[in-house]
């Protein structure tokens, strides 16, 4: 006879004993822990919490892994020449390395290729649900959950099941930011979001203009420079576009060179500016907007070849958009241009639709969950948020810790109940806490993180939490 | 063995290994079986050859996908002559993680030591060492006393040699020890300094469950160093009388590849300490 926590479509017939809070059947799933989303972070929860002994169910409303860096998913946001970021020691899951003859910066199909491995390597893939979406997510006695789920689309009946534990992992990169601008229905040129863009094809031959200095809006820009008739390229305010490579090495390898001596902020910041005048030089010499802030404060940007574009005349930097109009676009600075199309790099927003937002301790409803390490609601202890951070560097590390930590929580919930009621304490004490220096205070820098500080915070909870210090 | 977690690696991340290119020797069974893949590490002078010899095709026969890899600077793999052993590791971390499912890793002499690295970096599904050098002051000692002349000069950076007394019984016929002992390499110096120097290995990461497994009369490991290695994981060595430091090449290699796999078989859970 099967166990709860074996893996399995959970069956109402077999053990409805429970209703749920409106009165519908809830087939009860025991210890088993229930996984939102099979993208990167979905899936270190998945391989985590099995590690540990956990049943575990996941639903993906998509037929693949990889979440965002699958292409072939409505939701992904990658296009066709999306090259990380961090380099490979950054971005690898720490047990589970990346090939070592792949480039430092891979391609977002090779990072697709990894994490496909990663699924069977671990045997993963039995424990996702396919083309299933969760439609609600709803707290239950005990500190246990109902989740609802139906067939992606809406089609077939829902069905409720009963989980020990829950782990959101549906990613904060798919619901586009959209600024609002006067007159921006009457223009009669196209107008995109950076989430559709794919293709360099979509920009050639015409005149684009690229708002947002993002990573995505930067590469768009480069890739706008290359095959566009023209470029203009909008920002709020003018950034410290750092290189991919310094004295021959990924940039944040020698960033972390620094960081692994406890270099302080500060000083890290004038070699940082030091390096950048000797290598790149005076940003407002190529009509760049100078800099309103120190590095370090706002979201990094990697990217050498814009400002080689800009040297080149083929970007031409302007200020904010003021307002459209039919024909064109006036600019803060009162300039006049008349783009073709419009390409709107100006980021996401999180979105957790089936959750009720206090319960990720999003009280004004503001959209902004406040959460301990970014990861634990306060008052919800078998609830999980992975990957919900936008380091200074790769993620992925990132959101498996916060799975061994999860994983190791719920396992002591069982053999320790009084450590994990003190580390309940501590998420209830300590929602909300920053994990970097000072940052600009934008929605982009709501789960800003610094990847050193955020993961010396962790292993100091995982210590905490296991007595061993 | 410290059993705190370590998240940060800084300087590792800062300074990652550089690639070479590997030798993997393969054996898999005609029929896939849902058996766990194992991967065997030689120890140091040795390349993925030694196993090739007898273990690899036996464990296929037996439903087990075998692989074998040659650490840099040994075998068939590239020159390595700075290597560390961290660049070991790195190089069996490498090799398991791209094999189609969760590895078994079984590392020999010195290569249960780089094993032992290596867990801390890869959730292995099981690890098994077989007559681990792990290294430290007393192995050093035990060889300094059994083969003053081939210890001595890996002190000043030399190579460390294996005489054919210290690695086989004498049940195997001399020609073939000969044979044997004209193919081995050496590693790297640093290294061979290392095995006095290294810091303990870290944690395993997922528990896996370890079987150790070795001979009392074992000219290059102690059958206390044996019993040592074992009660680290937790449990007591398996014996095998008779054989020498080289159980996979020695005239009986028989008996202990068949140890391993019917542990595997039994398919030892892994360890859930609270």
């Amino acid at each position: 006879m099967p166990t709860s926590t074996d893996p399995g479509r959970p069956d109402p017939e077999a053990t409805t004993l429970a209703l749920t809070r409106d009165g519908r059947p809830v087939s009860d799933r025991g210890d088993t822990v229930c996984v939102i989303g099979a993208g990167a972070s979905g899936l270190t929860a998945i391989k985590n919490l099995k590690e540990h002994g956990f049943g575990v169910d996941c639903y993906e409303r998509e037929t693949g892994v990889g979440g965002a860096w699958n292409w072939r998913h409505d939701r992904s946001p990658v296009y066709a020449s999306t090259h990380l970021i961090s380099s490979r020691p950054f971005t690898q899951f720490p047990d589970f390395p990346m090939p070592d003859d792949w480039p430092d910066y891979p391609h977002h199909s090779q990072l697709l290729s990894y994490f496909e491995r990663y699924a069977d390597h671990f045997d993963l893939r039995a424990h996702i649900w396919f083309g299933t979406e969760v439609v609600r997510v709803e707290p239950a006695e005990g500190d246990r959950w109902d989740v609802t789920t139906r067939s992606t689309g809406g089609y077939g009946p829902e069905r409720t099941a009963r989980y020990a534990a829950v782990v959101v992992a549906n990613g904060h990169n798919w619901s586009p930011k959209l600024p609002r601008y006067e007159g921006l229905e009457q223009f009669r040129g196209e107008v995109m979001h950076a989430s559709s863009y794919q293709d360099p094809a979509q920009l050639r031959g015409k005149r684009v203009l690229v708002v947002g200095a993002g990573n995505t809006g930067c590469d768009i820009a480069v890739e706008a420079a290359q095959q566009a008739a023209q470029c203009w390229h909008s920002t709020r305010r003018g950034y410290w576009y750092a290189p991919k490579y310094v004295f021959g090495r990924p940039a944040d390898q020698v960033n972390d060179s620094l960081l692994a001596l406890r270099v302080p902020r500060r000083v890290r910041q004038w070699l940082y500016h030091w390096t950048l005048r000797l290598t790149v030089g005076d940003l407002t010499r190529y009509g760049l907007p100078k800099p309103d802030h120190r590095v370090y404060e706002t979201h990094p940007i990697a990217n050498s070849q814009l400002v080689y574009y800009v040297g080149h005349g083929r970007i031409s930097p302007v200020p904010d958009v003021a307002r459209f109009d039919a024909y064109g676009v006036e600019l803060t600075d009162g300039r006049r241009i008349d783009p073709e199309l419009v390409v709107f790099a100006t980021g996401y927003l999180p979105r957790f639709e089936f959750l009720d937002p206090k319960v990720l301790g999003d009280d004004g409803g503001t959209g902004r969950p406040t959460l301990w390490l970014h990861a634990f609601a306060p008052g919800h202890p078998t609830l999980a948020v992975a990957g919900l951070l936008q380091p200074d560097s790769g993620l992925f590390p990132l959101a498996h810790w916060q799975m061994v930590l999860f994983a190791r929580l719920l396992r002591l919930r069982q053999t320790r109940p009084e450590r994990a009621a003190a580390f309940a304490a501590k998420a209830q004490a300590r929602a909300g806490e920053r994990y970097t220096g000072l940052v600009k205070d934008s929605t982009r820098h709501w789960f800003e993180v610094g990847h050193a500080d955020y993961l010396r915070a962790v292993q100091r909870a995982l210590h905490d939490l296991e007595g061993s210090r | 063995m410290s059993e705190r977690v370590r998240v940060m690696r800084g300087r590792e991340w800062a300074r990652p290994v550089r690639p070479v290119r590997r030798e993997v020797l393969a054996a898999t069974p005609e029929l896939e079986e849902g058996r766990p893949p194992l991967l065997f590490v030689p120890g140091f002078g040795h390349g993925a050859w030694a196993f090739a010899e007898h273990w690899l095709g036996h464990a296929a026969g037996r439903g087990f996908p075998a692989y074998a890899l040659s650490l840099r600077g040994h075998g068939g793999s590239d020159p390595a002559p700075e290597a560390t052993l961290r660049a070991y590791a790195h190089d069996v971390v490498q090799v398991a993680a791209g094999l189609p499912r969760q590895a078994v890793l079984v590392g020999h002499g010195a290569g249960a030591l780089v094993v032992a690295h290596a867990l801390a970096r890869y959730p292995a599904r099981a690890a098994v060492l077989v007559a681990p050098v792990l290294g430290g002051w007393a192995t050093f000692g035990a060889a300094l006393r059994r083969n003053p002349a081939g210890t001595l000069p890996a002190v000043f950076g030399g190579r460390l040699r294996l005489n054919r007394r210290q690695l086989f019984s004498r049940e195997l016929p001399d020609a073939d020890a000969r044979g044997y002992v004209s193919r081995l390499g050496r590693a790297g110096r640093r290294a061979q300094w290392q095995l006095l120097t290294h810091a303990d290995p870290e944690p395993a990461v997922g528990r896996p469950p370890v079987l150790v497994l070795g001979s009392p009369d074992d000219r290059v490991v102690p059958a206390a160093a044996l019993t040592r290695a074992a009660r680290r994981y937790g449990s007591a060595p398996l014996l095998f009388p008779g054989m020498g430091h080289d159980l996979m090449l020695d005239a009986r290699w028989r008996e202990p590849i068949d140890a391993i796999l019917d542990w595997l078989a039994k398919d030892p859970a892994p360890e859930h300490r609270p």
